[in-house]
């Protein structure tokens, strides 16, 4: 009597070699398992309502908002792949597009989830459509967010689209064809869309004018910090990518594109990041001087309070910010895997201390002359609604890995990375 | 009707007593909320002990109650609110929340730099029997939304229905006294037009002795304390050397 093995076969890119279905659930499960306790813990804190976390009054941002604009900081990486690929001809680029736009995805989509969670009232998130406040940084992130995410989802389609089986459909096929011509103009609206909601983000903070620590002069009705969150974010995103791509290949045992690419994308990665330290300094300086004391808050006071004193300064800009810049662009460090993929971590965690710094150290900081520095830890719900966006994401990206051609050569080349 | 609403605390009179948020708790119909703490509860004044930062004879301590401070210019939750439920209300200069239409993004929350705002964190509850002696004229708000002082704006209204049921356009500035400023045991609190300049508190808010608390922000509060002690004036600034406590009054 035959025996039937449960098989994924058919669904598999044609000539793409993937572990065996059990192998692949089995890799799965425990993803499973984290995305359960984290839609578990998102349900109390929707049913039971905000008293599930540790933020209160003083602390009403907290953990969601920091990883919030950490993620979508680094997802940036998509709409700059996007931006390079199809505005600036940057085609030696075209491989990793498509992985771009997943991970992309699943950071934006990952990133409205909580916040959909972290609203007092979810079900009125549509009256900042319909009663906008036009001078508000978080109206203008909600338009720019909504869109891009709207913009991603018809980039990730034409990949989907691309699973063998899918493809056996004519209609689908047609389809695929169609969105597929829209993706240069996609990107050049995505692009647009990022460029204004990674600087809206910086400004959110930017222009709390009663935050001296987070308040910055700007340019009209811009300030400084929405410059740089979008010099940051096209700086971290394709350190993140490399991140990916190099976690992706050591998962899998494959190689996937070759270290020419790795190179590339850690050298505008590098340049990026030096020209955003440069501005960083120069705005921290102004702040320091200028900005700051005009409010009344001499910048000494920011710095006395235990865990949060200038080291966390000069790790930002320097250790985590100039340091990698160097790593990344000289060639002998970015031909090194190791000193690579430390640069390109650093770059990203240079990024993400940034974003706590501006949130959570911001509202740690007391204003008034009697108010006390404030500490806060997250409660478990809010951990594991945010483990299970993580959980959510391997798992999408897993399940685009194994079904969708992610990692395409570009036209004219001969694939020399084979398992895709 | 155009006026500019606002306090001076008179901070010397201040015992820390805590009847001005009793007052407004009554008057707002703010729950009791058992499983709050400091950091969490509904506390639209909060009267807090603020100390010269001296210990033994040389020690002086002061309240400070601190509420919106209706900032008049550049507002910052007004500024950042991104479904406009934040206003400033033009006629009164009052700043206005909209519970009904707050999102409950605490962003405001993050941009007021006097920590006046709050989240309703829970549903609201009464011990039973308690809900009958909510006042009608104040609606409940819902879990999930922000909120803060409004200057007990139902008892603008009712000083409007009040005048229009006599047929006069003014109110009788005499009907219009928020709860706290009715409640203050020890006078300490006085409202008025700030517009006015014959008013009496207009007059007060203008005296050496009134200050603002972070004036140098900008954001021209219309709430002012007063004190004849110059370490309490020195709270304006925030470099004040001065130690702090918090008390719930």
């Amino acid at each position: 009597m035959a025996s039937t093995v449960l098989t994924d076969a058919r669904w598999i890119t044609r000539g793409a070699e993937r572990i065996s279905l059990s192998r692949f659930l089995l890799w799965l499960s425990p993803w499973a398992v984290l995305l359960a306790v984290g839609v578990y813990a998102a349900a109390l804190c929707l049913f039971y309502g905000l008293n599930q976390t540790n933020m209160d009054n003083r602390f009403a941002f907290g953990l969601w908002i920091f990883l919030d604009l950490g993620i979508i900081a680094l997802g940036a990486g998509a709409f700059f792949t996007g931006f390079l690929v199809y505005i600036l001809k940057r085609v030696e680029l075209k491989p990793i597009l498509n992985t771009a736009v997943v991970v992309g995805f699943i950071c934006y989509s990952g990133a409205v989830a909580i916040l959909m969670i972290d609203v007092g009232q979810p079900l009125r998130a549509w009256f900042t459509f319909w009663h906008p406040n036009t001078h508000s940084m978080l109206t203008e992130v909600t338009f720019c967010i909504s869109c891009y995410l709207l913009v991603l989802s018809l980039e990730y389609i034409p990949i989907l689209l691309r699973n063998r089986q899918l493809r056996r459909l004519p209609s689908f096929l047609v389809f695929e064809h169609q969105l597929h011509k829209l993706v240069p103009v996609l990107a050049a609206v995505g692009t647009l869309l990022s460029f204004f909601h990674q600087g809206s983000l910086g400004g959110l903070y930017g222009v709390l004018r009663g935050r001296p620590f987070a308040f910055r002069d700007g340019f009209l009705i811009w300030p400084s910090t929405f410059f740089l969150f979008i010099l940051s974010a096209i700086a971290s995103g394709p350190s993140f990518l490399v991140l990916i791509i190099a976690t992706v290949e050591k998962v899998t045992g494959r190689k996937l594109v070759p270290q020419e690419l790795y190179r590339r994308l850690a050298f505008i990665s590098g340049v990026l990041l030096a020209i955003y330290v440069a501005v960083k300094c120069i705005d921290t300086l102004v702040w320091l001087n200028y900005t700051s004391p005009a409010a009344g808050f001499a910048p000494w006071q920011y710095y006395q309070h235990k865990g949060f004193g200038t080291p966390i300064l000069f790790a930002e800009i320097i250790l985590l910010g100039l340091l990698p810049a160097f790593l990344l662009t000289f060639r002998k460090t970015a031909a090194s895997k190791p000193w690579l993929l430390t640069a390109a971590a650093m770059a990203c965690a240079g990024v993400l201390l940034n974003r706590f710094v501006l949130t959570v150290q911001t509202l740690a900081l007391p204003t008034l002359p009697f108010d006390d520095f404030l500490q806060y830890t997250p409660s478990w719900q809010e951990v594991a609604s945010f483990a299970g966006v993580i959980a959510y994401g391997v798992i999408v990206y897993s399940l685009s890995y194994r079904y969708l051609p992610l990692f395409a050569a570009p036209k004219g080349r001969d694939s020399h990375v084979s398992g895709n | 009707m155009s006026a500019r609403y606002g306090m001076v605390i008179d901070v010397d009179r201040c015992t820390g007593c805590g009847a001005c948020m009793m007052a407004c708790a009554a008057e707002n119909n703010v729950p009791a909320l058992p499983q709050a703490t400091a950091r969490t509860g509904l506390t639209p004044l909060l009267v807090r002990k603020v100390s010269n930062g001296n210990n033994g004879e040389t020690r002086r301590e002061a309240f400070i109650p601190i509420m919106c401070m209706h900032c008049e210019h550049d507002t910052p939750c007004v500024k950042v609110c991104p479904q406009q439920a934040v206003e400033v209300d033009e006629a009164t200069g009052i700043v206005m929340q909209m519970a009904q239409r707050c999102l409950g993004c605490r962003y405001c929350m993050t941009a007021c730099p006097y920590h006046a705002r709050y989240f309703n964190w829970w549903d609201p509850a009464w011990p039973p029997g308690m809900e009958k002696s909510l006042n009608p004229g104040v609606a409940v708000r819902m879990r999930g939304v922000v909120e803060k002082c409004n200057l007990c704006h139902a008892r603008l209204h009712s000083a409007k229905e009040k005048a229009a049921v006599a047929g006069k356009r003014e109110i009788d500035p005499a009907d219009y006294v928020p709860a706290c400023v009715e409640a203050c045991s020890t006078n300490a609190i006085h409202f008025g037009d700030l517009g006015d300049a014959n008013d009496p508190v207009s007059k007060e808010a203008h005296s050496p002795q009134a200050f603002r608390l972070l004036a140098r922000l900008g954001t021209e509060p219309k709430l002012y304390y007063k004190s004849n002690e110059a370490w309490v004036r020195a709270l304006a600034e925030p470099n004040s050397p001065q130690a702090s406590e918090v008390q719930r009054g």
